[in-house]
């Protein structure tokens, strides 16, 4: 069948329909873009940084290698081998301020870890200084910076530095380039010096022809000579004799783990060690069973030490203040939502308007009033001791702790309970209450038979609601709750914005979603969400 | 909450005309320099302070817009959201003393070259004897403005305490000569110190003591001994609060506070500077700004911590100049006329007993004893 123009009847229809789709497609795609950009990817952000674990092995790359054959439920320290990788990573971390981020974050697992990278820190650019003087004293010349730089960098980038030096310029040194030589001959010298020489360049904006490099430099080079002194052939000239005279010399050995004993004794035992390996990998679950206030070690996984014991408390407290809140708030709204459903339109109105009169006030500001109206010198205890109920020197605590924190929730709460009982009582017939009287029932049962089954939906809606609201809830705990009445919520805020452990602020948050999942889950099984009806 | 400064016929008023004008030609021109910044601050009292001693007459000689920032108290975790997203949308940021070690050891704040940044003192001495005259050079990247002590205010007209008024640190921990309730921020600093100290501890011992295995554990036994009468806060200002409703008969808060609640509105409060904890606050430049930005920065920091604009916000608030040479230039309050130099931290008789803020102990601990500490406090 065609249509008028020729075409095909069906191909005409499904192109029509397909510029309808598209047409809808496009009328909802900025809130689809919205809610993407505001919703979803801040959750999906939160659930990656409690995973992600890469700070560790970006920051400690050698030392991780080290440790990979190493047993973290070892007795004794690993070899020298692992000292001196992590006191090459650690020479790095910080010149480039990584090492402190690397504390505190190990420090969330094992406390000590945070104090001891940061003591450490400050001491490692000085591990091996007695090899770089003693290089120094074979040959005055490894004192000069230049030296190094002629001996391992590019030819050609060494005459451009040069010509650079000429203008004067502060910036704009052109970057070092190893030479072929140098990367065959002294690879791991090379390695380390272009760290340094890229650390120096980029990050420090410092001229390499005058900055002493590090003395694991000297180090390495001592020891690639020792080990081969034939390598010292590959280069000319006066190089060539330098490295020879090295490769005869009588120095030093380094000491590496002498050296961390030396900085703190910690080092000397497998603690910190194991702490690092355990927390190797890229991706860890660290977070989350410190959420729970459980931590890996080396036997496995096991509950943190007792003082260390409060995530499972905290979210046990915020479900039963949540619950208790829910439940006052269904005490106190059904008959209110009642009477709003029943009374004439005229008193309805009003008492409409005195239950959403809060609703429309800032949350701060109500927040604020119930702190004038409770605490010790507050309008309620001054009413209660003026009339005589209570002595002045016993008036009532009702702050700064639970129960300022439950007052004031289900004071703010309390419309979100009514608001949806009341659009399902206003849709229950007065009539059916009237026939079941009629047929003999008495006012409870007729309330409790006829009545209540039929605002249940209500119910749900407001309690589902309000659960939910509270669970989350931040402000008002914070200022009411004291320092036992605050919630899990206020735990994350602080991990975000003062202890800064962002890791465990997304795992505690992320099971907080899950919590509600579940229970809206089990609610759904339950109550049935078809049931639940906002109007 | 952002507030906008905006030039306003009120703000000329205040500033003294002289100096202003003086500096109109000593401020050089600022080449390739932004046309705003945005500054983060405390809000409240202190950042009005600063509004009326450098950024008011700094827009005045500029014409530089300033907008101002209200998020101090969370400086370093918003300097690392920002370093994360690459996108640093403030230029100056107002810390105290241990965040600045933070945001400097974390790589968050750029250096600064004291000598060739900052102004030299009117009296001669280079920008870092200047500074270092008052001992807060804390670290190379925070440029000092203030000293501030953290210290106990209490009510003069309990009934309870029959005529007794507490004259040393330890009445904090005298629930039974001094009943009633404390607020003690909710933060182990400070805290821990007075607790050793009132539990015996001699105060160079204070720091070997707070190292050693159970230390932290005894300062927190003390405190347990007063926890139940104890009113945490997390913001300066709730003290002055609760001690003017009478929520509390004691509390620690930043001394410019308690200035504030005694002598502007007359509250029945005095002040108990024994064993104060001297500490500075100042700023940082977070790192990641452009040259533009930078150079305005530069440029504005020059103005705002030289001898006089130090010396102007004293008359505002009463924390003291963190250089020696505007010391002697501190006069009266701006508006209520009376001297400051008695109601500084820094007057001979108010540091009898005093600690100094022990930023590298803390700088190395913070993390370990903040985490048991806010344990202890949920428990």
């Amino acid at each position: 069948m065609l249509t008028a123009d020729g075409v095909p009847l069906r191909r005409s229809l499904n192109r029509a329909l397909r510029r309808q789709k598209l047409r809808a497609a496009l009328l909802i795609a900025p809130l689809l873009v919205f809610v993407l950009i505001t919703f979803l990817a801040p959750i999906g952000d939160m659930l990656f940084r409690s995973v992600e674990n890469q700070i560790v092995s970006n920051t400690l790359p050698r030392t991780v290698a080290a440790l990979s054959d190493w047993d973290p439920a070892s007795e004794t320290p690993p070899d020298e081998t692992a000292f001196r990788a992590l006191a090459h990573d650690l020479v790095i971390a910080t010149e480039l301020k990584t090492h402190t981020r690397l504390g505190s974050r190990l420090n969330y697992e094992a406390s000590g870890m945070s104090s001891l990278l940061r003591s450490t820190g400050r001491d490692v650019e000085d591990f091996g200084e007695d090899l770089s003087a003693a290089l120094a004293d074979l040959d005055p010349v490894w004192a000069e910076p230049v030296t190094w730089a002629d001996l391992l960098g590019d030819p050609a980038w060494r005459a451009e530095h040069e010509s650079w030096a000429a203008t004067g310029q502060r910036s704009g040194a052109p970057a070092f380039q190893p030479s072929a030589t140098a990367l065959t001959a002294l690879p791991r010298t090379t390695e380390i010096y272009g760290a340094f020489a890229r650390i120096t360049q980029e990050v420090n904006g410092r001229n390499l022809m005058r900055q002493d490099p590090w003395h694991l430099v000297a180090i390495t080079l001592i020891e690639e000579i020792k080990a081969d002194p034939a390598a010292a052939q590959a280069f000319a000239g006066e190089h060539a004799a330098r490295l020879a005279a090295i490769a005869g010399a009588d120095l030093p050995q380094a000491d590496f783990t002498a050296a961390f004993a030396d900085s703190n004794d910690r080092w000397i035992t497998p603690t910190p060690w194991s702490v690092i390996a355990l927390y190797a990998a890229p991706y860890t679950p660290g977070y989350f069973l410190n959420a729970i206030d459980l931590g890996k070690t080396p036997e496995g996984i096991a509950p943190r030490p007792a003082d260390e014991q409060v995530y499972i408390m905290l979210f046990m407290r915020t479900l039963w203040l949540s619950l208790t809140i829910t439940a006052l708030c269904l005490l106190l709204g059904y008959p209110v939502a009642w009477l709003l459903a029943n009374l004439p339109a005229r008193q309805a109105n009003l008492l409409m308007i005195l239950v959403l009169l809060p609703f429309w006030t800032s949350l701060l500001v109500r927040t604020s009033a119930w702190k004038v109206l409770l605490q010790r010198q507050g309008v309620i205890n001054d009413v209660l001791v003026w009339i005589g109920l209570i002595g002045d020197d016993a008036r009532l605590v009702m702050i700064n702790n639970q129960l300022g924190t439950v007052i004031a929730m289900t004071h703010i709460l309390l419309p979100f309970m009514i608001l949806p009982l009341y659009s399902v009582m206003k849709t229950i017939p007065p009539t059916y209450m009237r026939a079941a009287k009629s047929l003999g029932a008495n006012d409870w049962s007729a309330f409790w038979r006829v009545y209540f089954p039929q605002s249940v939906p209500g119910i749900a809606a407001g309690c589902i609601l309000v659960f939910i609201l509270a669970i989350g809830y931040y402000i008002t705990p914070e200022l009411m709750g004291g320092a036992r009445g605050v919630f899990i919520s206020n735990r994350i805020a602080y991990h975000i914005g003062t202890s800064l452990n962002w890791g465990l602020a997304a795992a505690l948050g992320t099971i907080l979603l899950i919590v509600v999942l579940v229970l809206y889950w089990v609610y759904d099984r339950f109550v049935g969400v078809n049931n639940v009806k906002l109007g | 909450m952002k507030i906008k400064t905006l030039l306003g016929a009120t703000a000329l008023a205040t500033l003294p005309l002289s100096a202003g004008v003086a500096f109109a030609q000593d401020l050089p021109a600022c080449e390739n320099c932004a046309d705003s910044m945005v500054l983060m601050s405390w809000g409240g009292a202190y950042q009005a302070s600063q509004v009326a001693a450098y950024a008011e007459p700094y827009t005045a000689l500029t014409g530089v817009t300033i907008t101002w920032d209200e998020g101090s108290n969370e400086a370093v975790a918003k300097m690392r959201a920002a370093s994360e997203a690459g996108n640093m949308t403030f230029d100056l940021v107002d810390v105290e003393g241990p965040d600045a070690q933070r945001a400097c050891d974390e790589g968050l704040a750029v250096e600064v070259d004291f000598d060739a940044v900052l102004a030299p003192g009117t009296d001669g001495s280079s920008p870092t004897d200047d500074f270092g005259a008052s001992g807060s050079i804390i670290n190379d990247c925070f440029v000092p403005q203030i000293v501030f002590s953290t210290t106990f205010g209490y009510r003069t007209d309990v009934a309870a305490w029959n005529g007794k008024t507490p004259d040393n640190l330890c009445a904090i921990f005298d629930l039974e000569n001094f009943p009633g309730m404390r607020a003690l921020e909710g933060r182990p600093k400070k805290n821990l110190e007075w607790a050793l100290l009132c539990d015996g501890v001699a105060k160079d011992d204070l720091y070997d003591v707070l190292s050693s295995d159970g230390g932290v554990d005894r300062a927190l036994a003390k405190l347990d001994t007063i926890r139940d009468s104890v009113v945490w806060w997390s913001a300066g200002a709730e003290t002055p609060q609760l001690l003017a409703d009478g929520e509390v008969v004691m509390g620690s808060t930043y001394n410019g506070r308690l200035f504030s609640a005694i002598e502007e509105q007359k509250q029945p409060i005095a002040m108990l500077w024994d064993w104060q904890v001297f500490d500075y606050d100042g700023w940082v430049i977070p790192a990641g700004l452009d040259e533009a930005r930078m150079n305005r920065v530069m440029h504005f920091l020059h103005f705002a911590t030289d001898t006089q604009r130090l010396a102007d916000q004293a008359k505002y608030i009463s924390y003291g100049p963190a250089r020696g040479s505007s010391q002697p230039l501190v006069s009266t309050h701006a508006t209520l006329g009376i001297e400051m130099a008695p109601h500084m931290p820094t007057n001979p008789a108010n540091q009898k007993n005093y600690l100094v803020n022990n930023i590298e102990w803390w700088a190395d601990n913070q993390d370990e004893v903040e985490a048991v500490f806010q344990n202890w406090l949920a428990r």
